[in-house]
């Protein structure tokens, strides 16, 4: 599919008035009036330091703000040269803002800066949340120079966040990607993220956005195009991550967003990861620390209590998607009372493989059996803080590798649910 | 005297002969018929099947939960339930042919109102075919839903979801098929004025909590239980 009939008229007259560019850096928006000021003012800053040579584009798709949002935008364009007055502008820094067609969606969102890219010829992109609180200029020259000198294909992100933040990615999506796909990204799922204009064009060519997974978890989509493919791959820290991510603000929403993609991904490269047998670091080209263990209270109690409920209430859904020893097993468990309850690493394992397969067969609506998988993430979630409660963050560290470890090793139960 | 009686009856044994003849002659036609009307059917069946085969109507069958639905209810696959379906209705309409060129004129007519009849039968298990669906469906939609939202009684939400579609599809089905018409539809608007009352009552009664923990999520403000901790600890 060509980039003019990706993108709207509007979007493609503020292309073509850009012309060509080096880097492109994508700030997908909707209804980000609170802070999207501040983040394109930091890009701006950010590249005019780093990139003050190279043609350099900014580029905001917007799902339709109705909170002034692109008007912020555009006027950020126009003020912020008294901003950044004192930087050496070679350059003209272009910044446009336009709508993308379908509504609020992040694969909208991101085929759209995709299209973009390649339609201007961008050799590194970038993309950046519009809703960061966080963002520092230095992230911008940490994501883009690796791509833009050193030819790396994709660039992920490491944070800085608490033990117990962004669990969905330590007990699943990271440990699955990397079992699968051998490659050990640990945030595989991001909200900033650098990339090559041959990743982009590469993956704007695929047919993952005809389906649910494209349009709902396609970030995780490209993680893995570049992971399977001939990409080079890269990490770096970037600091401290918004402490809320205003994406999985609803669990289920984060499970279709990220789960789903993960799993639907399994279809697409089968040959790929039903033969590959170990994983490999991803070279770390900035390192910081990661793990903060400040005291947080959490509601343990609700975890445990949503899981038991839902293993009870869920049987003839569970029923449908697990084997008959798993659900015995987790029904077990559920029987368990609070301090005696664990989920065992493996059980955990077994039950992903076999929610993937099932996903595989679609023995039920694929967005039902990610909705039954919820409670049982609480349950998982659980026994993570129970079992960390008083970790370091070496230790943290340390039962995520272990868990790792187990989802490589326990690879053939799924290879063989496959077959 | 004699003459005419031996007439009488010679004429109405050959008569009868006659009739016979005749009705045994329209047996035959009506038998084979039937006949090549079973042979008919049962290629009907065989091509539907392949095609059906062939376009993975079992696979999409899955996707949509009728699978499941049907293996619940201890029924063939869905092609095997379509395949057996059109047999038995393309056979059961050469019988009625057949029954037809008897030429007796009560069963005529029958057969007659029974093909009038047929597209009615059609559409009305169409709509119990979709309505089925549609309860299954959404009575897991009402369910998932329920425990992800730490409803108190996720089970009866899903139940009450599926009876009241299953209502709505049966008040459908027997409009459809035009039996008693005015009785179903009043009691399906009785049954549905009584299950909103009930709702309604039970959620202003019962569901007094949630309703303030919906609106306060809503409207922005906190809730006073531990539902904002668990928020804050992102998944992602």
């Amino acid at each position: 599919m060509t980039e003019e009939s990706i993108l709207t008229d509007e979007f493609l007259r503020q292309l073509i008035n850009v012309g060509e560019a080096d880097i492109l850096v994508g700030v997908p928006t909707y209804n980000n009036a609170a802070t999207v000021g501040q983040v394109v003012q930091t890009i701006r800053a950010g590249l005019l330091k780093c990139f003050p040579r190279e043609r350099a584009v900014i580029v905001n798709a917007d799902g339709g703000s109705t909170d002034g949002t692109q008007d912020l935008v555009r006027g950020v364009s126009v003020n912020d040269q008294r901003y950044v007055s004192d930087l050496p502008a070679l350059r003209t820094l272009h910044c446009i803002s336009a709508k993308y067609e379908g509504g609020p969606a992040a694969g909208a969102a991101l085929r759209s800066i995709l299209a973009a890219a390649e339609l201007l010829r961008a050799s590194a992109c970038a993309v950046i949340a519009g809703d960061s609180t966080n963002l520092e200029s230095e992230w911008i020259e940490r994501l883009l120079r690796p791509v833009y000198r050193d030819a790396i294909d994709l660039v992920m992100p490491l944070y800085r966040r608490h033990k117990f933040d962004g669990l969905l990615v330590r007990t699943l999506i990271y440990p699955m990607t990397r079992a699968l796909y051998g490659k050990r990204i640990k945030e595989p799922y991001a909200a900033e993220f650098a990339f090559s204009g041959r990743l982009g064009s590469h993956f704007l060519g695929e047919e993952v956005w005809q389906n649910d997974a494209g349009r709902e978890g396609s970030e995780i989509c490209l993680t893995v195009a570049a992971m399977t493919g001939e990409f080079r791959l890269a990490q770096t820290y970037l600091g401290s991550k918004s402490h809320v991510d205003s994406r999985s603000a609803d669990l289920v929403t984060a499970l279709r967003q990220t789960v789903g993609a993960l799993f639907w991904s399994l279809e697409a490269n089968l040959e790929t990861w039903s033969s590959s047998h170990d994983s490999h670091a991803v070279p770390l080209l900035n390192a910081g620390p990661e793990l903060t263990v400040e005291p947080l209270r959490v509601n343990r109690k609700r975890l445990h209590r949503m899981f038991c409920s839902g293993v009870t209430e869920l049987d003839p859904v569970l029923r449908t998607t697990l084997s008959a020893g798993t659900l015995a097993e987790l029904q077990r468990i559920a029987g368990l009372a609070e301090d005696d309850f664990r989920y065992s690493d493996e059980l955990w394992i077994r039950t992903v493989y076999e929610f993937a397969f099932s996903y595989h067969k679609s023995v039920i609506s694929r967005d039902h059996i990610l909705q039954a998988l919820a409670p049982l993430y609480r349950g998982k979630t659980y026994t993570f803080l129970i079992e960390n409660r008083d970790a370091s963050g070496e230790e943290v560290d340390r039962n995520v590798e272990r868990l790792c470890m187990a989802f490589e090793r326990l690879k053939p139960l799924l290879v063989e649910l496959w077959k | 005297m004699r003459e005419m009686i031996v007439n009488e009856l010679t004429q109405a044994t050959q008569g009868l002969v006659r009739n016979f003849a005749h009705f045994l002659s329209r047996l035959l036609v009506m038998l084979l018929i039937v006949l090549v009307g079973w042979v008919i059917a049962h290629v009907a069946r065989r091509i539907l099947r392949s095609i059906l085969y062939l376009v993975k109507f079992d696979r999409l069958s899955e996707n949509t939960g009728a699978a499941q639905l049907l293996s619940k209810a201890a029924l063939p696959s869905s092609t095997e339930l379509l395949s057996r379906f059109v047999f038995w209705v393309t056979w059961l309409g050469f019988v009625l042919l057949g029954v037809s060129s008897l030429g007796i004129v009560g069963l005529q007519a029958h057969a007659a109102k029974f093909f009038l009849f047929l597209p009615r039968v059609f559409v009305a298990l169409l709509f119990l075919f979709v309505g089925l669906l549609a309860a299954n469906f959404f009575s897991r939609s009402a369910l998932l839903w329920g425990v992800n939202a730490d409803l108190p009684s996720p089970r009866l939400l899903s139940a009450a979801v599926r009876i009241l579609i299953i209502i709505f599809t049966g008040s459908a089905v027997f409009e459809e098929l035009g039996l008693a018409e005015g009785t179903v539809r009043l009691a399906f608007g009785i049954v549905l004025a009584a299950g909103m009352l009930a709702i309604a009552i039970a959620f202003g009664l019962g569901g007094q909590h949630l309703a303030r923990q919906l609106l306060e999520e809503r409207f922005g403000r906190d809730p006073k239980d531990g539902n904002k901790r668990e928020k804050d600890l992102s998944p992602l």
